[in-house]
């Protein structure tokens, strides 16, 4: 492994976890959004780097653009950027921090006691996840997730304008004549 | 490079959603934080794709992301609903159920 991609890994994995600390720590909704901005386009080259194409731009329209854009637009909308900060439960900051760190030490420890030897990642070529493959895999084999995922997508459509039309008028206009 | 880069920055993301969930009570930014989860759980799936060659977890990562930007619909519309009724998204004022 030559030293520069030594030195690109380890500036991606700064930025990367950098940015999702500054989301969890700034008290200002508006810049936690734009923290996570930052933090998926730092994703999206680590998927570009480990030869994913097709998911690094879905990741860019998808995340970084439609997903934050409607988190930045409600955020506006509501202008609740910003909450008084006190702590409900006594210390109980610390506590989180530190089921954390065991979290953390947890997932070490299984990824250097299981029985598994794990090489290098192996390089791949641009024809191994090029969007025709990708294409090809979702429409034939694929293809009934497909279909669910796009009648979720039509439903939570459904549901997100059900849930913020404002109250019918009809439902007022029958209770006055049932007076 | 190393398979267990790729796992250990997708654990420190995923522990600091999980983080975030705990710590917040803006409703907004534990949805953030939901967000960082899925991105964490991405990245696995994207790095054992390429680690076994075989495409299937490229796949699984679009359809987490279509799952995904349904859910964030469905819960920002819950958020200004809330909103409507209590005139804040503090997640400690949101007790009406509570017995």
């Amino acid at each position: 492994m030559p030293v520069i991609g030594t030195i690109f890994y380890a500036f991606l994995a700064i930025v990367a976890v950098g940015s999702a600390l500054g989301m969890l720590i700034n008290r200002n909704a508006i810049y936690s959004a734009l923290f996570l901005v930052l933090n998926f386009a730092t994703v999206a080259v680590l998927y570009l780097a480990l030869g994913a194409p097709f998911i690094a731009l879905s990741q860019i329209t998808v995340y970084a653009g439609a997903i934050m854009v409607l988190f930045l637009f409600v955020i506006t909308l509501l202008g609740a950027e910003k909450l008084p900060g006190y702590e409900p439960i006594k210390g109980h900051r610390i506590v989180a921090i530190g089921l954390a760190f065991v979290f953390i030490a947890e997932l070490v420890l299984f990824f250097f006691f299981r029985n598994q030897v794990t090489g290098p990642i192996p390089l791949i070529g641009p024809e191994f996840a090029s969007p025709r493959n990708i294409g090809v895999l979702m429409f034939t084999e694929y293809l009934l997730p497909f279909e669910v995922v796009a009648f979720i997508l039509l439903s939570a459509t459904v549901g997100a304008i059900m849930l913020t039309k404002p109250e019918r008028k009809s439902t007022t206009k029958l209770s006055q004549q049932q007076d | 490079m190393p398979l267990g880069y790729f796992l250990g920055l997708s654990a420190i993301m995923f522990t600091v959603g999980v983080l975030g969930v705990i710590l917040r009570r803006n409703a907004l930014v534990i949805f953030m934080s939901l967000e960082l989860m899925f991105n964490a759980a991405n990245l696995v799936f994207v790095t054992y794709a390429s680690y076994y060659q075989i495409l299937i977890g490229q796949i699984f990562v679009f359809f987490v992301m279509a799952v995904a930007a349904a859910e964030v619909a469905v819960g920002l519309a819950l958020m200004v609903a809330i909103f409507r009724t209590k005139h804040s998204i503090d997640i400690d004022q949101m007790s009406s159920l509570k017995g």
